[in-house]
């Protein structure tokens, strides 16, 4: 599975950079464009979303297999099913940061290309972020869970 | 070609990428998660995939300037201050929250989790309410 599941990362990480890249998504301006209700709003994000969840829906439903993933033993999915504190919470601090800013975690990294030092600094401090959590929930919970058969992805 | 269309595409190509890391893989392209595994304390056990997969989403920027003279990458928009503040406040939102736009916004709505959908209303909320405050209350 590693030199496979290797190959798979490098495939769908540069697609996946490709996509933020032409959609405008690694552009700040863009992205707090769309945030903008009271001013300029710019909807872009709407059709990157659009296309993004229509294919996919699509793929997730009537492409992948439903016994098992073909270079892996099982799905690893999210465990949690429940709308809880921590959740709403931690969408809410995220979405302070992602209007100050205007990167999201993708757009920051693809944005690591560019050289600029002011991104260096939003995602290491991102990364910062991320080690006090994860400090502070201890190792005790485990956030996915692998699945033998996908019964609803 | 007009912006909205090419904001279609990038989302169509999204899309395809997590079609595939599912169907090969079996995991979510959630950025915050694949990022989060490699982090301390008690890093994930598969950190070989999580950096590939970061080192393509670095990669597609120098393949995009090979195809068509530019990397499309913005200027950030924020001072450094700023985007130390925000750095931490995505770090902090997106580990506590499980995901981000990618792992909640794409694949979770895609897989019409209810966790995800009421996550994506409450962040694009809080991020509406943020650019109101700073440039309408607060900035010029």
């Amino acid at each position: 599975m590693t030199v496979r599941g290797i190959l798979a990362g490098l495939m769908t990480g540069f697609l996946f950079g490709l996509g933020l890249c032409l959609s405008g998504m690694t552009s700040p301006a863009v992205v707090q464009g769309f945030l903008d209700i009271g001013g300029a709003w710019n909807p872009a994000l709407v059709f990157v979303m659009a296309g993004g969840v229509a294919v996919t829906f699509l793929g997730y439903h009537f492409l992948v297999p439903k016994s098992r993933p073909l270079w892996g033993s099982a799905y690893v999915l999210p465990a949690a099913t429940r709308i809880d504190t921590p959740l709403l919470a931690g969408a809410a601090i995220f979405g302070v940061g992602w209007g100050l800013a205007g990167y999201c975690p993708g757009p920051a990294v693809v944005s690591l290309a560019s050289g600029r030092p002011s991104v260096f600094v939003f995602v290491l401090s991102m990364a910062a972020g991320m080690i006090l959590v994860r400090w502070m929930r201890g190792p005790s919970r485990a956030s996915m869970a692998p699945r033998a058969a996908e019964d609803n992805i | 070609m007009h912006p909205f269309l090419l904001a279609v595409i990038g989302g169509v190509l999204i899309g395809i990428s997590a079609v595939l890391l599912m169907t090969l893989s079996g995991r979510i392209a959630g950025i915050s998660g694949i990022v989060g595994g490699l982090l301390p304390p008690a890093p994930a056990p598969d950190r070989s995939w999580r950096l590939a997969f970061i080192l393509g989403l670095v990669a597609a920027p120098a393949g995009l300037r090979v195809l068509t003279g530019d990397a499309l990458i913005g200027p950030p928009t924020a001072g450094i201050p700023a985007l130390v503040a925000a750095g931490l406040l995505v770090g902090i939102g997106t580990a506590l929250g499980s995901g981000c736009t990618s792992g909640h916004g794409i694949c979770g709505v895609s897989r019409l989790s209810s966790r995800s959908i009421v996550a994506v209303l409450v962040f694009i909320a809080t991020g509406m309410v943020t650019v109101f405050v700073t440039r309408h209350l607060i900035g010029a």
